[in-house]
């Protein structure tokens, strides 16, 4: 196959690219106190939250925008973004499923995602968000049983203000960076877990992610406790319609794993890439992290596709003794796409052990970069560290880096770090097109073989996803 | 079946093949053979359509069809298959899966229903009974950690779960021990019938001990040197190449 047909089969269309039909109510662009304060107004959050936010808003002005990825934009104008949009429909909050906007329902059923078919046929909870606000939540009776909390953050603000104020931020401080102190002034809704001690939850929950307003920021927020002996699973995944503006994303993701618990985080990340020219595109600056307590263990699964540029480490502090610590990670990029991605092993508990499997896939003319800090704390007696990074290039335009940074400060901690840099090479999709697979199905197939071993971490119905995102990820004209 | 006219080809700048002529009826099996250098494998390779082989001139028809007016797959999909001297390994990716779809898309060109899994399991199973590969060899990555000779079972493993019109047989043999050879042959010698033909491209006689050819051709500088039966094979064992090409010049 010439260099020609690879760049064609590359070059792809963005599946889920439309815009559904609900009025919106859009606050006018631009941020300052009284955003936030109408922001917590029309939430009828308490007082403590509003100072919390305005805390936040204070660091922020105080604080520049990170320039160390290896990414390149033009500088956000913040004062061009508005800070809240709420679909119009949902100013009554539906009691279920049935009373949610119908468009908003075939807007999902557009990307696949039938809901109550899916909810039914899986057994998953889905918590939907769109744009900023929660409008339906199901198995909410069955989770209930099992003393599980699964509903918006907005609501255990109302319903379990004492859980939320003590976690809030206890993980991800509200002035940690510049875009975490900047969803911490602004966020606008998102999700709560709480399990409680010794609960295995009953199912995997589940959030859909959709950006649906044009220049609305979106400032998700994610809180996730399980408490001591706890088990949850949780999937997240994202799609959004087709845009020609930047739109910022800036979402906080904290989980709390207290002794003996585990928490399996997966996502799967396909926002608009912008078109092949580099116009639009999600802007994707998240903060992801997790504190593990003793004995506890958290194991972060990506799959990322999606956004024009990429900023993200879900980390894991890996506090008490015993304590586990797993990344797994997908990052494909295509056409201009920009991703910096990677993790933080921060090993403060003696005997912690951590695992990091990065899979990179550049394509087109994008950029590719994983960063990843393992640290190794002079208490971390007995800790361990293995990291495999490998980077696929498809095509001769492309690039991929890789930026390790190792810290050890205890003598008897190991650290073991793999870095391998391949290429689909001619010769493996001659092999496949000879045996009468097209170019696309066999591009597809050896970047699929490449991920294996990130995709059999993800829970079942995901990695089939995974494997169908990553085909039309890389699908073109050919064939 | 096949039919190649004054074939010219040229790769890297160098021309390779110069005039070669040769027809291939349904059911006939061809041996060709001949030195080091000579074009044997860029002829395998120009008829499976691998890019940066360039025609100069000359025609080539396949079942009726101008082959280089096709895509590699589609030449494929018409029934042509190449077994490689030097198969790549693509990690990650289980030669069962592998197969699943080459036979797959197969079924779907050829207007037949798919295999159902379980059939597809069972008929993959078999086979590789047949070629003598452990079935382990079906959950591994393709060609991947494969020895030598594991390589070249597995590529009649594939040939025999596609069941093409034309194979053209890359130096299948070099490197086998005489076991292999003979599951090789074995292989071969079942799949041979009035509608399927092969080509056999050798550096040994002895492989023809046991596939028994009904051409053997030498091809030397470029194009055919001498045709003839069996025999001539055992006429170049003999006494080598170097008068043929002394012939050609």
């Amino acid at each position: 196959m010439s260099q020609q047909q690879i760049d064609r089969t590359i070059g792809r269309e963005y599946a889920a690219g439309f815009v559904s039909d609900v009025e919106s109510d859009t606050l006018a662009p631009g941020l300052d106190e009284d955003v936030i304060r109408f922001i917590s107004a029309q939430k009828d959050e308490p007082e403590w939250l509003l100072e919390w936010r305005l805390e936040a808003y204070r660091g922020w002005l105080q604080m520049t925008s990170p320039k160390w990825a290896h990414v390149h934009y033009p500088e956000v104008d913040f004062s061009a973004i508005s800070y809240y949009s709420q679909p119009k429909s949902m100013a009554n909050r539906p009691k279920s499923l049935d009373e949610v906007d119908p468009e908003l329902l075939r807007t999902y059923e557009k990307l696949g995602i039938p809901l109550h078919e899916q909810a039914v046929l899986a057994g998953v909870a889905v918590d939907i968000v769109f744009d900023s606000v929660s409008v339906g939540t199901t198995f909410r009776g069955k989770l209930a049983e099992a003393g599980v909390i699964f509903c918006a953050i907005s609501e255990a603000v109302r319903e379990y203000p004492d859980l939320v104020r003590k976690y809030l931020g206890s993980v991800v401080p509200r002035k940690d960076n510049y875009y975490a102190a900047l969803n911490s002034a602004v966020f606008s809704d998102g999700s709560f877990v709480y399990i409680p001690k010794g609960v295995r939850c009953p199912m995997e929950l589940s959030t859909y992610f959709r950006i649906n307003e044009a220049n609305t920021g979106q400032f998700e927020r994610t809180l996730i406790i399980a408490d001591e002996g706890s088990h949850v699973s949780y999937l997240e995944g994202c799609t959004a319609p087709m845009r020609d503006e930047n739109q910022l994303h800036a979402a906080v993701v904290e989980l709390v794993v207290l002794d003996d618990a585990q928490i399996k985080y997966s996502t799967v990340q396909n926002w608009y890439p912008g078109d092949a020219e580099g116009r639009g595109g999600i802007y994707n600056f998240v903060t992801k992290r997790a504190v593990a307590h003793r004995n506890a263990k958290v194991s972060w699964t990506q799959v990322e596709t999606g956004s024009a540029i990429t900023w993200k480490y879900p980390s894991c502090i890996l506090r008490g003794d015993n304590s586990v610590g797993e990344f797994y990670s997908v990052a494909l990029t295509n056409n201009l796409q920009q991703a910096d991605t990677g993790t933080k092993m921060i090993h403060l508990g003696k005997n912690t052990t951590s695992t990091i499997i990065s899979k990179g896939i550049s394509a087109g003319k994008s950029s590719n970069a994983y960063r990843g800090l393992v640290r190794m704390s002079p208490n971390a007696t007995g800790a361990r560290n293995y990291t495999q990074c490998d980077s696929l290039l498809i095509g001769d335009k492309c690039a991929a880096h890789t930026f390790p940074y190792i810290e050890s400060r205890n003598p008897s901690a190991v650290i073991e770090h793999e870095a391998t840099t391949s290429k689909v090479s001619d010769d493996q999709l001659y092999l496949c097109q000879q045996r009468g697979l097209n170019a696309e199905k066999a591009v597809s197939m050896i970047v699929n073989g490449f991920c294996k071993d990130v995709f059999k971490e993800l829970p079942m119905e995901f990695a089939v996803e995974a494997g169908k995102l990553l085909e039309v990820s890389l699908e073109g004209s050919v064939g | 079946m096949l039919k190649i006219d004054n074939l010219h080809v040229r790769v890297d700048g160098k021309d390779i093949l110069k005039g070669l002529t040769l027809h291939i009826g349904a059911g006939e099996v061809h041996a060709i053979m001949g030195p080091n250098g000579s074009g044997k494998s860029t002829l395998g390779h120009v008829l499976a359509g691998r890019p940066g082989y360039t025609v100069t001139a000359g025609t080539v028809e396949f079942l009726g069809q101008d082959i280089f007016a096709l895509a590699t797959e589609e030449r494929a999909h018409l029934g042509l298959f190449l077994a490689y001297q030097y198969p790549v390994e693509i990690p990650g990716v289980s030669n069962m899966e592998f197969l699943k779809a080459a036979v797959d898309t197969m079924h779907e060109k050829r207007g037949e229903p798919a295999l159902d899994t379980v059939s597809f399991m069972k008929l993959a199973r078999e086979t590789c009974k047949r070629v003598d590969l452990d079935q382990a060899f079906l959950k591994r990555g393709v060609n991947e950690g494969f020895s030598g000779g594991e390589k070249k079972r597995n590529e009649l493993l594939q040939m025999m779960m596609l069941q093409p019109r034309l194979a053209i047989m890359d130096e299948t043999d070099s490197g086998l021990d005489i076991d292999a050879l003979q599951v090789v042959a074995a292989g071969v010698n079942s799949m041979r019938s009035s509608d399927r033909s092969f080509v056999l491209v050798t550096h040994y006689q002895r492989l023809l001990d046991y596939i028994e050819p009904d051409f053997v051709h030498v091809l030397a500088a470029g194009r055919i040197a001498k045709s003839g039966d069996k025999s001539l094979a055992l006429e170049l064992e003999d006494k080598g190449y170097a008068w043929l090409e002394d012939e050609v010049a």
